[in-house]
């Protein structure tokens, strides 16, 4: 039976040699377990996975080791049961020969499973859950890129997948690792592939591509398709037909665009043996943890295909295969055409190994020299791509990016066609791979770049910036200090407003707790009384017969004295401290208002007012020190001199005040008796000062004050008012009625004394 | 307006191409104003080219001015960090000879370094800090210092303040993500090379050639 669907010819390609019988004459082969698995972190395209397990844990075979770190990552599981011996850098599978994070696990030989889930029905499960059951068996495409199946497998909503390719191509030579996988587990790869199109909500057509090379795959695929909308196409044999956009291309005829992935077509590609893979994943539950590999090549005893574990170390299975060093010209993992040179045997299978191809020196010659290009064009003409190879050589020989990018570098495929048709030997491909590298280098750089320059501009603004704002602070304290000192010279031509500021300053800085104030001021009275006691303590000599000299006497009374002083002072304060909150809180609710009444009064006042204003203070002081002094007598205290020696300087203030005041007077009557607002300003002060008094009077006292001024108020009024009847005044009305206030007012003050 | 096109077709043609002349001569005053371009669009292009170290090794405070330099008429290999292919692009992009690179301003490498600060002996200074054009270096007085390595051009600015010499230049490493394949050698060297006489020729030819 042909196929029914049109193949297309694929333009260019090349027709290698093909070698594929030697390795087809053996069946499938097992390796024994080896003495140890090295599971690389990064055995696909994206980010490294991160490990789970820690060195020295146990695991069973199947175990997740490491889990996918983000989209493009895949999970990586345990290929046996064993014990994590290393989570070391080792070498890679990769054409660089660096080394790589990877989990090292030495078999216990025990080959213990995990519990697995089996699904009999994969269709009852949604398409979220399938594509996790794939995401979680760590499947990564075995044909050799490794590309995350599980992405592939959730093509974006506005992607309508029409067609799913299932690519059995296996188009380089040596290679029949799949070749053997169609043979023997044909029914598997049909199932995994109507799994897929289940996953893939159904798409219309459902082809396996192989090329004619494989009739036993052909065969027996299409034995196990029959009765399912499933078709087996066979192609001409060509290579690179096996590349994912060429297959695409032959089988349907449609081109990928430039930079597009095949989902924006409408077409899903996966190799048979991921389809396998994912086939066990979902209906057994196996993770990914072993792969069939072509095993190759003249300088082995044996070659044929063998089931090998992800892990397993490449020279362990050259071993196990008979390899002779001494034959072999080199080593490469994949084939002739696109593998890479092993820069070392000691690195590990892993999840896209197709092939361990150990060819003699005759099999595969060491690349000719290279010679210089003559243009003859064969390259171009074996292009499966259609660029223009030659001209991809002069510009990457200039490291000209600009060109080659217009030549679409980056839609070639690194087949090798081009390398193997040319008579110069040119090694083309390494040419493009260089280019490729330095494009995305130079790419990077520039990103690097344009984000430097981001940085550094934002850091001088931010540079700028500060500068301006220190600038502005600087200006704003010149500013300051130029105003500070404009006041300082107002304050000097009129102190009237500093003074109000200050008196109100003060009185808030004191107002807001004067209990603390007061309880300072005791605590500091208390020091002193104790300083003072301990001052009186008896001199007891040092030593005994010591005799106590005059002068260690004269030292104790100084002392004495000294504290005696301080308890003075202490007390002082604290007597001046109760009389100015006893004050402050008699006339007025607000202490504030007040100090700028009392400081506006005392701006009014003449030099004479002040004086007796002081003079008042001073005698209330000295009234209260007085009495505080009569106290302490009474009480029998020590401080009872020092008490006395404060009332006396009391004293000696009030006399001196009275004698200024006695200077002044003279020259104030004059001045009294010529200005009215003088002498209102003395019965103003005059009513200050008995106010004064009476807040340090008793309530009786005031009482009898009050009673006293009002009758000697009212006696005048009467005076006036007889006076006025003398004169026929006209505001004798008035008079009168301010008599009669008056008058009421007095008898109110005596009627609860009566 | 036929007729007098007839009867002084010199006067009806200077007529309409004077018209024309102040048409054109508007729509291009229009334009002038319209379109004007802000700053210099070549300092921009030029800026674009250099590496943006802002090591200052051309003599002027970072990439910028120089650019700006270099539209003013300056000559273009005064970049150590770009090194000749960016005096190959700036002479491309001016359409000047490239020159090479004038080692008075400093040497080309060809690896990339970083700045590295041994933590340790860091007494955090800020010194380095306070030197750095990128912003890469991370730390605070008396804390210690370290560098951003992902934001580090390698200008060196950081090494020459700190007093206890805690600073050195790395070489980054490649990684896997990093590393690329080499250029094969040439085909006129492995040519060349073919006969085992014939070795060294090849520099007598190519200077022969180049004289």
């Amino acid at each position: 039976m042909t196929s029914l669907i049109k193949v297309f010819e694929l333009p260019g390609g090349v027709h290698p040699p093909e070698r594929k019988a030697q390795s087809l004459q053996l069946p499938l082969g097992r390796l024994p377990l080896p003495p140890e698995l090295v599971l690389p972190l990064n055995q696909h395209i994206g980010a490294p996975a991160k490990p789970v397990v820690a060195v020295g844990d146990r695991v069973l075979k199947g175990q997740l080791i490491a889990e996918a770190d983000g989209i493009f990552s895949v999970n990586l599981h345990a290929p046996t049961s064993g014990q994590v011996s290393a989570i070391e850098d080792r070498l890679l599978a990769h054409p660089s020969g660096m080394t790589g994070e990877a989990i090292v696990i030495t078999p216990d030989g025990k080959d213990e499973w995990i519990p697995l889930e089996p699904c009999e029905d994969y269709t009852r499960l949604d398409h979220e859950t399938l594509v996790a059951r794939v995401r979680a068996a760590g499947i990564a495409g075995l044909g050799g890129a490794g590309f995350p199946t599980a992405v592939k497998l959730n093509p974006r909503s506005n992607f309508k997948i029409d067609t799913l390719i299932v690519n059995g191509t296996e188009c380089e030579p040596y290679i029949t690792a799949d070749d053997l996988l169609m043979q023997t587990r044909a029914e598997e790869v049909i199932a995994g592939t109507l799994l897929l199109a289940h996953i893939l909500k159904q798409p219309e057509r459902l082809l396996i591509g192989v090329e004619d090379n494989k009739p036993l795959a052909i065969a027996a695929l299409r034995k196990a398709a029959e009765g399912t909308r499933i078709q087996v196409v066979d192609f001409p044999t060509k290579y690179p037909s096996g590349g994912e956009k060429q297959l695409i291309y032959i089988l349907t005829g449609r081109e990928v665009p430039h930079g597009q992935i095949p989902a924006s077509i409408g077409i899903v590609c996966q190799n048979v043996g991921t389809t396998l893979a994912a086939w066990r994943a979902v209906r057994y539950g196996e993770p990914l943890i072993s792969r069939i590999t072509t095993v190759v090549g003249e300088s082995l005893q044996i070659q044929r295909n063998i089931e090998v574990l992800i892990g397993t170390p490449i020279d362990f299975v050259l071993e196990q295969h008979g390899f002779d060093a001494s034959k072999a010209s080199r080593l490469v993992m994949g084939g002739p055409m696109m593998g890479f040179a092993l820069p070392d045997s000691r690195v590990p299978v892993i999840k896209t190994t197709n092939c361990i191809l150990a060819p003699t020196k005759q099999e595969l010659p060491p690349p000719a020299p290279a010679m210089a290009c003559i243009r003859c064009g064969m390259c171009a003409e074996a292009c499966p791509v259609s660029l223009m190879p030659q001209q991809l050589l002069w510009y990457a020989q200039a490291e000209d990016h600009e060109k080659l990018q217009a030549h679409n570098l980056f839609d070639c495929i690194e087949c090798g066609a081009c390398s193997y048709v040319c008579p110069s030997n040119i090694p083309l491909v390494q040419y493009y791979r260089a280019a490729k590298g330095s494009i995305r280098q130079h790419l990077a750089e520039k990103e690097r770049s344009d984000r430097s320059r981001r940085r550094f501009e934002f850091r001088q603004e931010r540079i700028a910036k500060e500068e301006a704002e220190k600038e502005a602070k600087r200006l704003a304290r010149k500013q300051a200090a130029e105003e500070a000192k404009l006041k300082l010279a107002e304050k000097a031509a009129a102190p009237v407003a500093p003074v109000l500021a200050e008196a109100v300053a003060k009185v808030e800085a004191s107002q807001p707790n004067p209990a603390e104030q007061q309880a300072k001021l005791e605590r500091l009275l208390a020091a002193a009384r104790n300083s003072l006691e301990h001052a009186r303590q008896p001199l007891v000599p040092n030593e005994e017969g010591e005799v106590i000299s005059q002068e260690k006497l004269e030292k104790q009374q100084a002392r004495i004295k000294q504290a005696e002083l301080k308890v003075a002072e202490a007390e002082k304060k604290l007597a001046d401290f109760l009389a100015s909150q006893s004050t402050n809180s008699a006339p007025a609710d607000d202490p504030v208002a007040a100090a700028i009444a009392r400081a506006q009064a005392r701006i009014s006042m003449s030099p004479e007012d002040k004086l007796r204003a002081s003079l008042e203070s001073l005698q209330t002081r000295l009234s209260k020190a007085q009495e505080k002094a009569r106290e302490v007598q009474a009480e029998g205290s020590a401080n009872a001199e020092a008490l006395q020696q404060a009332v006396e300087k009391l004293e000696q203030k009030i006399r001196d005040t009275q004698a200024e005041l006695a200077q002044l007077v003279p020259e104030a009557p004059a001045q009294a008796t010529s200005s009215e607002a003088d002498a209102a300003a003395a019965a103003i002060e005059k009513a200050k000062a008995k106010a004064a008094a009476l807040a340090s009077m008793s309530e009786e006292d005031k009482r009898a004050e009050q009673i006293k001024s009002l009758e000697a108020r009212v006696d005048k009024a009467r005076e006036r008012l007889t006076k006025a009847e003398e004169e026929n005044d006209p505001n004798i009305e008035a008079f009168r009625t301010g008599l009669a206030k008056l008058e009421s007012k007095l008898k109110e003050l005596t009627a609860p004394v009566e | 307006m036929l007729s007098l096109i007839s009867q002084h077709p010199v006067i009806a043609s200077l007529i309409a191409l004077g018209g024309l002349a102040l048409l054109f001569g508007a729509v291009l005053g229009y334009a002038a104003v319209k379109f004007k371009v802000e700053g210099n669009p070549l300092v921009d292009q030029i800026d674009a080219l250099l590496p943006q170290t802002q090591c200052g090794q051309c003599g002027y405070p970072g990439c910028r001015p120089y650019a700006q330099a270099i539209a003013g008429g300056d000559v273009i290999n005064k970049c150590p960090p770009g090194g000749q292919s960016t005096i190959n692009a700036l002479a491309d992009l001016l359409d000047v000879p490239a020159p090479t690179l004038d080692e008075e301003h400093g040497e080309h490498l060809d690896i990339k370094r970083v700045a590295f600060i041994r933590e340790g002996e860091c007494i955090g200074c800020t010194k380095c800090i306070q030197a750095c054009p990128m912003d890469a270096i991370l730390g605070a007085a008396k804390q210690m210092h370290t560098v951003i390595a992902d934001e580090c051009t390698g200008c060196d600015l950081c090494v020459e303040p700190c007093p206890v010499d805690c600073i050195e230049m790395i070489p980054v490493e490649t990684t896997l993500s990093t590393w690329k394949w080499e250029l094969p050698p040439s085909s006129k060297e492995v040519a060349l090379n073919l006969i085992a006489t014939d070795r060294g020729r090849g520099e007598t030819q190519t200077t022969g050639e180049a004289a």
